[in-house]
């Protein structure tokens, strides 16, 4: 190939062209109706809110679904990030984002009159959501009224339990008011027991403790409540059903508070967020009643709005108590838990 | 052809590009390596900044665990990739039976299937409510899993097992198409000499053929330890799952990379011993190679062959698309139709990995040719050390490689956009458009070791004595890379793009991390339905992915069939 003076700017030119669009990294969301919206959690579980908001106010959401490093990607975007708001499904994940620096405090009297005090951030950066229980997965037909998180160490349960990776967040956030609760040591006993006590490997997913006890593998099992909402309303004949059908919900407490565990789904405005006042239109709208019932009805999740009617798989688990412990300190001791997973060597 | 025009009297420069012959491709080369060691950089920067403390309880209570798993797994897959893979090629290079020719490319099929979904669909299969359980005890007359049950899936030799069976056509290709050139006469000449069947194979032709599985072995060990679902699933505590809970767990980038680079050491270790095992041999022939002639089997001996050889197809690719396949139709019969999102997955899919293929094959033809063209100058080294960090990007996990590369590849963009602005007026909107653009670049990364390994083997396997014929007769040597070797490397280049093509669809840790807004690809979609727990329409897009695979996979096999040069 020969270069003939008078082509190659040309073709340097549209090569740089070529290159630069090639190589760009973000979407800009420029127009004014538009709000962006970052998510840990998948976006399509909340998507009937997010029709909703756009139908009653005309502001369309883009959604980017980020299932790790979200505080990466929104510290590496730096001011030019087009995120609006910042979705996390774990209280740590939330607290982090903060921590990060990466959220804005804003001041809303709806946010602050929906949500308990213990459950948004005092100094306004974070905001809960929705609630999501820990709970215990039960062999159907078993005769078991109530139990406590510490009793999942007993002997009787040898070969019985199921549980997914303890490095999950959603257990870190239960071993780490564990710690609150009951101190390291007493922690540590514990975890150690209950790994004794599995009877397959902790891996896999929520939903697999209730396929593993409808395949006899364990009788009972620690996971999320909202799964089983979805399993016993999936359609009938369908796998999800008939392991929602194999297992009965008992909600389990700890012996000091005689609370159940909960987590959170929360939000926070971004930093640099472009459109700050559709941020906090949206955060506001996604506390309305209508949106809480949604929460409530399409996800099987409990609003952290009072009087909001629940879906009735839900509400046959019975009345929830909310551990009293405050939020913040499961998140100071989430560091603590995660290594103590890995000294017990829980998911070996 | 005319006579070679007269050369004018050369500028300077003019004299340096052409007799240099190899300087530009060398300083292309040199870039694409540069580009490969930007992410590597990023994460030697992360590790570095890092404190001690993580490092010790990583030390105590992660490490060893891990890299023991890491070890014990990659040994057992090594062992069972390679009887599956060389026996599987030896069986189809030397015996006919019924069914061969159909078998031989049908072997290639378990390239199709991911980790993750070889894992996800057997966790059903062999689950005690799945149907192979139900038939077992059906069988011996049990009614319920509580009374018989086999032993869990999820473990260390689960995962060998089932990593084995979906990695071995790595080995078995580059297995075949080394038997399949290797001259007939040397194996025919040691039949004459006496050597029985068994001894032809282990004393003759294992031992030839040990390049081409040695480079198989090693792309299937690289792609055990860069995964992350199946491991994940299985509940086997690799340095990946490590690398991944360390980040998003304790979100500890630093401790994340300081695994990470303890892996590309292991990894690099990994390598120098595949390269060491190949430099031994000497594989270009100016004999043109005639294929083994097969020897023909009858009845019982026919029929375990056949059963021997479908074995692996059967475990690797069939029992996970019929589950899938099932799974698909009830979703289909439940639900009714196909989702838009898929459609839109399965579109975003084949526009990212075409263009990766795209632009990995090119990277990799021009770091292979650079390798090459400098050979006699003075500086052959620093093109072969080009060709080694070029291929260190397959070895970096996904999510790892992710992290390493948005900070250099958001820098850029910043750099880009600014100028930009100062350039034209357009409508910033214009970016949504490349933003593609980091996914490919991560993609090119990734898979450039494939392009580069198999280019750099067909390179090797053309003998110098045509480039030289070629210069000798007055043609330049980009003229040579054009007219002589480029037409001999069709089938490598054909088969790299493949590979890659096949990979890039299937990739998913760090598309989950790059990919822009309402950006789906079929694997980021099938990770969310699992996510999500609705594994019913999860199933669809596996299938769909397994699906998109096989026609490169076919292709693949297709030109394979055809005797090599």
């Amino acid at each position: 190939m020969t270069f003939k003076p008078g082509r190659r700017p040309k073709f340097a030119y549209n090569a740089l062209l070529a290159a630069s669009t090639l190589l760009s990294g973000i979407a800009f969301s420029a127009s004014a109706e538009e709000v962006s919206l970052y998510t840990t959690r998948e976006p399509r579980l909340i998507q009937p809110l997010l029709d909703e908001f756009t139908k009653d106010t005309g502001v369309k959401v883009t959604t980017v679904f980020v299932k790790d490093g979200l505080i990466e990607r929104v510290k590496a975007e730096g001011d030019k990030s087009p995120a609006d708001v910042l979705m996390t499904v774990d209280i740590g994940n939330l607290l982090d984002l903060v921590e990060a620096g990466v959220t804005q405090p804003i001041d809303s009297k709806v946010l602050r009159e929906a949500i308990p005090e213990n459950l948004r951030g005092a100094d306004n950066q974070w905001y809960t959501l929705s609630l999501r229980d820990r709970v215990a997965y039960v062999a159907a037909d078993m005769d078991l009224g109530a139990i406590t998180y510490e009793a999942f160490a007993d002997p009787r349960w040898k070969g019985k339990v199921c549980i997914r990776s303890g490095q999950h967040p959603y257990n870190t956030a239960l071993i780490a008011a564990m710690i609150a609760h009951n101190g390291l040591k007493a922690t540590e006993d514990w975890l150690r027991n209950v790994k004794d006590n599995l009877g397959r490997k902790a891996a896999g997913g929520d939903r697999d403790v209730a396929r593993d006890i409808l395949g006899g593998i364990c009788d009972i099992g620690i996971a999320n409540a909202y799964y089983v909402g979805r399993m016993k309303n999936a359609e009938p004949g369908s796998d999800a059903h008939k392991w929602g059908e194999a297992i009965k919900v008992v909600r389990p407490t700890f012996e000091k508070s005689r609370g159940t565990h909960v987590n959170i789904s929360g939000a926070a405005v971004a930093k640099h967020a472009p459109n700050r006042d559709k941020a906090v239109q949206l955060l506001e709208y996604l506390v309305s009643d209508k949106a809480q019932s949604l929460y409530a009805k399409a996800n099987y999740e409990y609003p952290v709005k009072a009087g909001v009617e629940l879906d009735p798989v839900v509400a046959s688990f019975g009345t929830l108590t909310v551990d009293t412990l405050p939020l913040t300190e499961i998140a100071k001791h989430r560091r603590e838990a995660s290594e103590l997973v890995d000294r017990v060597g829980f998911n070996n | 052809m005319s006579a070679p025009s007269p050369v004018a009297p050369p500028s300077r420069l003019r004299h340096f590009l052409t007799t240099e012959a190899g300087t530009p491709w060398l300083g292309a080369a040199l870039l694409i390596a540069l580009v490969v060691l930007a992410p590597v950089a990023t994460l030697i920067w992360h590790a570095s900044s890092g404190s001690l403390e993580h490092w010790t309880h990583l030390l105590d209570h992660v490490l060893p665990r891990a890299l023991l798993n890491t070890s014990l797994l990659l040994a057992g897959v090594a062992v069972l990739v390679t009887a599956l893979g060389v026996g599987a090629a030896w069986l189809i290079t030397a015996y006919q039976f019924p069914g061969r020719s159909f078998l031989s490319w049908a072997l290639l099929l378990p390239l199709a299937v991911p980790t993750y979904i070889v894992a996800f669909a057997y966790l059903d299969i062999l689950h005690p409510i799945g149907p192979v359980q139900t038939f077992i005890r059906d069988l011996l007359g049990y009614t319920s899993p509580r009374e018989f049950r086999l032993p869990d899936l999820r473990s260390l030799p689960g995962a060998i097992v089932l990593l084995g069976f979906v990695l071995y056509p790595y080995v078995y290709l580059s297995t075949r198409i080394m038997f399949a050139t290797q001259a007939a006469s040397l194996l025919e000449a040691a039949r004459v000499l006496g050597e029985s069947g068994r001894g032809v194979f282990f004393r003759v032709a294992l031992p030839m053929a040990r390049p081409a599985i040695a480079i198989g072995v090693s792309l299937a060990l690289l792609e055990a330890l860069n995964d992350i679902g199946a491991s994940e699933f299985l509940g086997v505590q690799t340095l990946t799952v490590s690398v991944y809970t360390t980040w998003v767990t304790r979100n500890d980038l630093a401790g994340a990379a300081q695994i990470a680079l303890a892996m590309l050491a292991m990894v690099a270790m990994l390598v120098l011993l595949e390269r060491r095992g190949r430099k031994r041999q000497r594989y270009a022939s100016n004999l043109r190679a005639r294929p083994v002639q097969p020897r023909q089997l009858q009845g019982v001996p026919a029929l375990l062959a056949s059963l021997l050889g479908w074995a692996p197809v059967v475990i690797g690719f069939i029992a996970p698309a019929i589950y899938l396949g099932s799974e698909t139709i009830n979703h289909l019969a439940i639900a009714g139709s196909v989702s838009d999102q898929l459609l839109a997955s399965a579109a975003n899919t084949l526009k990212v990995a075409l263009l990766a293929t795209f632009f990995t094959v090119l990277c990799g033809l021009v770091v292979a040719w650079a390798a090459r063209a400098v050979r006699h100058s003075d500086h052959p080294p620093l093109a072969r050390i080009c060709a080694r960090i070029a291929s260190c990007g397959y070895a970096i996990p996904g999510t790892v490689l992710a992290i390493g590369l948005l900070t250099p590849l958001i820098a850029f963009d910043s750099l880009l956009s600014t100028n930009w602005s100062r350039l034209s007026s357009a409508d910033p909107s214009l970016w949504l458009m490349g933003s593609v653009g980091a996914l490919v670049v991560a993609y090119v990364i990734r898979f450039l070791a494939i392009s580069v390994g198999g280019l750099e083997s067909g390179l090797a396997r053309i003998p110098p004595s045509l480039e030289q014929a070629a210069r000798l007769l007055g043609e330049s040597p980009a003229g040579t890379l054009r007219r002589v070797h480029l037409p001999l490397l069709r089938p490598a280049i054909g088969a790299a793009g493949l590979l890659v093509f096949v990979d890039a669809m299937k990739e998913l840790p760090a598309t989950l991390l790059l990919r822009p807004a309402g950006f789906e690809t079929l694997a980021t979609w099938l990770y969310a339905e699992a996510a999500r727990g609705t594994y019913e329409e999860g199933a669809v897009a596996a299938l769909a992915i397994v699906l998109a695979g096989l026609l490169p996979v076919v292709l693949l096999a297709r030109s394979q069939l055809k005797p090599v040069y």
